[in-house]
């Protein structure tokens, strides 16, 4: 018994999706839809198509990697609302990388250009990494208002001195062909970002569990000063660990310039460092299930479109149903099963077998 | 450059930067309140965009603003009420909450307005507020046609200010709600009522941001567009930050943010060849300096950002 209410209390994620979906489905009919009809095209479309589905990773490579840049930081106890800014110092120094440098031999460049991101959204994330560290200013606030401030260097960038001359509206020239991500589902624009994105997933994954300086970044989020008695450098550890969310999220810019749009655009992430946040939570920082998380959220952002086109009904309902979503994770992210009245009462019936089985050996 | 002492020109951009101001400035005030009992409300964003949709929303099946604006300000406390009960009585991480309620509010406005309002989901125009000179006062050049000469809502916050800081500084409530975000344990054992102060400035919080996107919806665009809150409440998070967690101190930070919001608007039909960004990015930048630089002075409430739960259940 008391292991399947442990495992309905792990399961908790799930019931609150399927609650949110139900709630949806609500809205759904409010908008004069059929719900089963309404999901059965959104999911269908999202991962039982092979078009749909080659759409649906084009998004799931920006979010599982802006999950990953807010969930490693988190097992350390940082929170990084900063990837939306993070994916667009990515794309900023992947797209310079890309235009600026002389051409050489293209696999080669095209590591360059992914590094180049990696690092600028690495150096964009330090800011606050240090600010916490040296300095006690909290990182919520930091990153948050510097995805402004790289919002607008990239807006700056795209439409001053990067901007393709005579172009209608801001944009960056193309960058070179053979610098393009290869494509994974030809001929769906799918390209390799999400394949990388998983295999990042997995690294670190096992770096969490099984090296030095995960254990010691965990060691971190779960007690900094037990951390700093058993020799871990707590400061550097806050900044580095910072740098490697950065990364993530500059490594999804990177990919967004590189397998997808091929320039710089100015406000091109719709948001994708804000689903990074959701889709963390929803995994409870756990890089594998981060993938899968991300590849559920990217199914229903590719899915609504198809949804409206098939049912009739606004993909607006989508949005809803993802914000329920996540207001009934946060909200199960309260029930835990130590607290919860089933322990009690399994806890009592414990006691109370354990007081028979004495009162009978007393007996016997 | 047009010329600054032209007095219509100047006149003009003060004008718009009170505009820009107002709706920050009420969302500020509101997260002074929260902020300093503890709880951050990053949820700002989304309790605005409820706001504005519960405004457009009054004022559509009324056409009466000032329906709208109450039932804007509902809307706001609404959202409120969310974050407070996931954040002060389940004890869920604040951001976490505050995050969970920008989606929402932006997934729910969108998805009604374009069943209420039909589906380019924007409002046909509204009845709103009109200008209210104050005789006299709106005769002074310069002040008289920025300050003066302004819809009720402004005047509105013009009294908001001294009677949120009364409220946080002279009153009994006051000391309670500052006593809750720097030591709530201290403050539960001297006999305030911690939880019931949390939810009440969360609440007041949601309120005014509710009166903020009001604002935009009655007295600035006359319609409900998605998502038009855009980041304002986010600004409003970091003029609590530059105003030093003082309703005053917040409020001179929205006017900053508001005149550099309508300097960009300007240079960029103007002045193109000045780069806009600089005036949209300088008061974030400007935020993260005045931390760094307060640091060691003007410290956060100690609190905030902790659920307070008693050791003992009484």
């Amino acid at each position: 018994m008391e292991r399947i209410m442990q495992v309905v209390f792990a399961m908790r994620t799930v019931w609150a999706v399927i609650l949110a979906l139900l709630v949806g489905s609500v809205l759904m009919v409010f908008a004069g839809a059929n719900p089963i009809d309404a999901y059965a095209a959104l999911f269908g479309g999202a991962f039982f198509d092979y078009f749909g589905f080659g759409a649906t990773l084009v998004k799931f490579s920006p979010i599982a990697l802006a999950g990953l840049a807010v969930a490693i930081p988190l097992r350390a106890g940082l929170f990084n609302i900063g990837a939306e800014g993070q994916i667009y110092m990515g794309a900023l120094f992947a797209t310079a990388a890309a235009l600026y440098l002389p051409q050489f031999y293209a696999p080669l460049h095209i590591l360059v250009c992914v590094l180049a991101g990696a690092l600028g959204g690495a150096l964009w994330a330090a800011i606050a990494g240090a600010l916490k560290a040296y300095r006690g200013i909290n990182e919520v606030i930091v990153t948050l208002l510097l995805n402004y401030v790289a919002i607008n260097i990239v807006s700056y960038a795209a439409s001053g001195p990067m901007m393709e001359p005579g172009a209608p509206y801001p944009y960056s020239p193309e960058i070179a062909p053979s610098l393009a991500l290869p494509y994974i589902m030809p001929p769906t624009d799918a390209h390799a970002g999400a394949v990388f994105a998983v295999i990042l997933a997995l690294i670190l994954a096992f770096c969490l569990k099984y090296t030095t300086f995960g254990f010691s970044m965990v060691t971190v989020g779960y007690n900094p000063k037990a951390a700093q008695y058993a020799g871990i450098r707590v400061q550097k550890q806050i900044v580095l660990t910072m740098m490697i969310g950065g990364a993530l999220a500059g490594l999804a810019g990177a990919f967004e310039v590189l397998g997808v749009k091929y320039r710089l655009f100015q406000s091109f992430s719709p948001g994708y460092g804000f689903d990074g946040i959701v889709v963390a939570f929803m995994a409870a920082a756990n890089p594998i299930f981060v993938v899968v998380a991300a590849l559920f959220f990217a199914g229903l952002r590719s899915g609504a479109q198809v949804m409206q086109r098939a049912v009739g009904i606004d993909s607006t309902v989508v949005d809803a149903t993802q914000g329920l979503i996540v207001l009934f994770i946060a909200a199960s992210l309260s029930f835990r099963f130590r607290d919860s009245r089933w322990a009690r009462m399994l806890a009592n019936r414990r006691t109370a077998e354990a007081a028979i089985a004495s009162q009978e050996k007393r007996n016997a | 450059m047009p010329d600054l002492f032209d007095i219509g020109w100047t006149t003009d951009l003060l004008r718009t930067s009170l505009a820009l101001t107002v709706p920050i400035a009420f969302a500020a005030i509101g997260d002074v309140f929260s902020e300093r009992s503890g709880i951050y409300n990053i949820g700002l964003e989304g309790m605005m965009l409820f706001g504005a949709f519960g405004a457009a929303l009054g004022s559509f099946m009324t056409g009466n603003p000032v329906f709208g604006a109450l039932l804007g300000i509902l809307f706001g406390a609404t959202g409120a009420a969310v974050l407070a009960l996931l954040s002060i009585r389940l004890k869920v991480d604040q951001i976490v909450c505050g995050i969970a309620i920008n989606l929402v509010a932006l997934g729910v406005t969108a998805f009604l307005a374009r069943l209420i309002f039909g589906l380019d989901a924007t409002t046909k125009t509204l009845s709103g507020f009109r200008p209210w000179a104050i005789p006299g006062l709106s005769q002074i050049p310069l002040i008289g046609p920025t300050f003066f000469n302004q819809d009720p809502l402004v005047y509105v916050l013009y009294i908001t200010i001294p009677i949120s800081s009364w409220l946080l500084y002279r009153s009994a409530w006051g000391l309670e709600v500052r006593a809750a975000g720097e030591n709530p344990a201290a403050a539960d054992s001297a006999g305030a009522p911690i939880f019931r102060v949390r939810f009440v400035c969360v609440l007041i919080s949601g309120a005014l941001a509710g009166l903020g996107g009001a604002y935009i919806v009655l007295s600035q665009v006359f319609v409900f567009t998605e998502h038009m809150s855009a980041g304002k409440g986010f600004i409003a998070l970091a003029a609590v930050i530059l105003g030093r967690w003082s309703p005053v101190g917040a409020v001179l930070a929205s006017l900053f943010f508001g005149f550099c919001d309508a300097l960009q608007l300007r240079l960029q039909f103007a002045n193109p060849t000045i780069p806009y960004q600089i005036f949209i990015a300088l008061p974030y930048v400007a935020s993260i300096l005045a931390l760094l630089g307060f640091y060691g002075r003007t410290k956060p409430p100690a609190a905030v950002g902790l659920p307070y739960s008693r050791e003992t259940k009484v």
